[in-house]
């Protein structure tokens, strides 16, 4: 029986391998989350044929507590709140990562077995916490800023001191167990202590990385049971969140351990003159170059998720098209609050995938764009990036929204955006300020077409 | 012999160069189903926790595995649905 089991295991993670290989393509996708499902649903069929297991009642009650909670969630999120939704997962897995690890605790656990419940606990814990934080922080319920106090670095430093400090001694003397209870407390104070000082702009990175930490929880976790299936899936998790950690923070130009402790954003302002005039236009004007333009990009950005704009936004491009333009939509891998988040909002509104341009694909093409249509988006567009060494995001890749021959700049007021870095493309000469409303000047731009 | 630290280490060297191999095939555009997919993957701990709670026996470890059981639940459950609605919204132009 148990080499049915673990043959059985082998079988899922063949699966999990090629659901993941499908999800390279949008065309196979859906299929390739069908087989990884088919994948789950037979490594937990094998794991209920274990001998060992005498009662299914808390199992079932388990199951179907948290089967409902996780259908209902996945039913009802809102597409512009995917962030909080993937924060709150991760979090989840993290602590389920920590019970197991904890449970695994037995008086004849070896050394390697004891690391690995330590690490498990470790891990797990600071992931459940640091998510929730970044489920605060996203959903607005907490303030999204960076939160930075004097002797940070030291509170932090001891903590670390501390958690490896009770982990060394549990190791050593299992059988007492305040350290295990020091290592569960202070691994839970050190996920918030490590994503409070984190702004809100910066959250794509740290979701994608405790989205690795959940991966690495369940991957130690494997090991303190001595279990395969968790290893492998677990570690495919964790390398997804290593691999968008770091995509993310290349598209942002900085350095990992920049993003997790400088407290970029945390209210320091820059003094470069920015020079010319800001030029609003209204709706109409807006219209009558619309009208006359052939080829037409659409840049989105957080605030046309925080306008739940993309539906008219999709509307606006129909009409566009049906006048003769071509259109095409720009995507900047750091747009939005988490990867991916602009893509599944204009996927959401009927936006076909294939108008849908990376940044490498859309700069090139951009000197022979009309009209550039920048909604609720800040810095990725920002041309002092590319060209203001003084600036704070000077380096980062943008999209080059000023290169096209006009520029709408879809923006509720002149505040300037996260960081309050001065944006000089509202003062080009080909730029043009649609004030208002996202969501309402879209609309309103529709209603003229029609 | 070989320890079967030994093994699973192996196992866990290997895996991590084909999790590498595999996402950074995939494109920008499907980014947030990966993460959620990859929640849903991550809820394999489920696994490990079924054996834990089943012990029938009424000690703390079978209640920590019980509620291991319900929250990698929320994930596997909720991972895989919120994916597939998704993964249904992403359409080829003209189809």
């Amino acid at each position: 029986m148990d080499n049915v089991i673990q043959f059985s295991f082998v079988l899922s993670a063949g699966l999990f391998i090629y659901g993941l290989k499908m999800l390279g393509s949008p065309a196979t996708a859906r299929r390739g989350n069908t087989i990884s499902s088919l994948g789950m649903l037979l490594a937990v069929v094998a794991a209920l044929l274990d001998q060992g297991i005498v009662d299914y009642q808390w199992i079932a009650i388990g199951f179907i507590v948290g089967g409902a909670i996780g259908a209902a969630a996945a039913r009802l999120v809102q597409m512009t709140s995917m962030p909080e939704m993937v924060a709150l997962f991760n979090g989840f897995g993290g602590m389920a990562s920590l019970l197991v690890g904890w449970a695994a605790l037995s008086p004849q656990a070896e050394t390697f077995t004891l690391v690995t419940i330590a690490l498990s606990i470790l891990i797990g814990g600071v992931t459940f916490t640091g998510s929730l934080v970044a489920y605060g922080k996203l959903s607005e319920t907490i303030g999204s800023g960076a939160v930075l106090f004097a002797g940070q670095q030291v509170v932090n430093s001891l903590l670390v001191l501390g958690i490896v400090g009770g982990a060394v001694m549990f190791c050593i003397d299992p059988a007492q167990m305040q350290w295990l209870y020091m290592v569960i407390c202070l691994s839970l104070v050190f996920g918030v202590m490590a994503v409070i000082p984190i702004g809100g702009a910066d959250m794509p990175v740290v979701i994608s990385l405790l989205n690795s930490y959940s991966g690495l929880a369940a991957c130690a976790a494997g090991f303190a049971i001595d279990n395969n299936i968790l290893i492998v899936a677990g570690s495919l998790v964790g390398a997804s969140g290593i691999i968008l950690t770091q995509i993310m923070c290349k598209a942002m130009n900085r350095s990992l351990s920049n993003v997790l402790f400088s407290g970029f954003g945390s209210g320091k302002t820059e003094t470069t003159e920015v020079e010319g005039e800001i030029k609003p236009i209204n709706v109409e004007d807006a219209y009558y170059v619309l009208e006359a333009a052939s080829s037409v990009a659409i840049i989105p950005g957080y605030g046309m998720a925080v306008a739940q704009a993309q539906h008219v936004v999709k509307e606006l491009g129909e009409l566009l098209e049906s006048n003769g333009a071509e259109v095409s939509f720009g995507i900047h891998p750091v747009a939005g609050r988490m990867p991916g988040h602009m893509n599944v909002l204009l996927a959401e509104a009927d936006v076909p995938y294939d108008q849908l341009l990376e940044m490498d694909e859309i700069n090139p093409r951009m000197e022979t764009v009309d009209v550039a249509i920048v909604i609720g988006a800040n810095d990725v567009v920002n041309p002092a990036a590319r060209d203001i060494e003084s600036s704070p995001i000077y380096g980062m890749p943008v999209i080059n929204v000023d290169q096209a021959r006009t520029v709408f700049v879809l923006k509720r007021s002149m505040a300037s955006g996260f960081a309050g870095i001065e944006n000089p493309l509202f003062y080009k000469d080909n730029t043009r300020m649609l004030f208002g409303d996202a969501k309402e000047s879209i609309g309103g731009l529709v209603r003229e077409f029609s | 012999m070989v320890a079967s630290e030994v093994f699973l280490t192996f196992i866990l060297m290997l895996s991590i160069f084909l999790g590498f191999e595999l996402i950074t095939k995939v494109p920008a555009t499907l980014h947030t189903p990966l993460m959620s997919g990859a929640n849903a993957i991550s809820g394999i701990t489920v696994v490990g926790a079924i054996s834990l709670a089943g012990t029938g026996q009424q000690d703390l470890a079978n209640w920590l595995g019980a509620g291991a059981v319900a929250l990698a639940s929320i994930n596997v459950v909720g991972g895989y649905l919120v994916t597939d609605r998704m993964l249904a919204m992403f359409k080829k132009k003209g189809s």
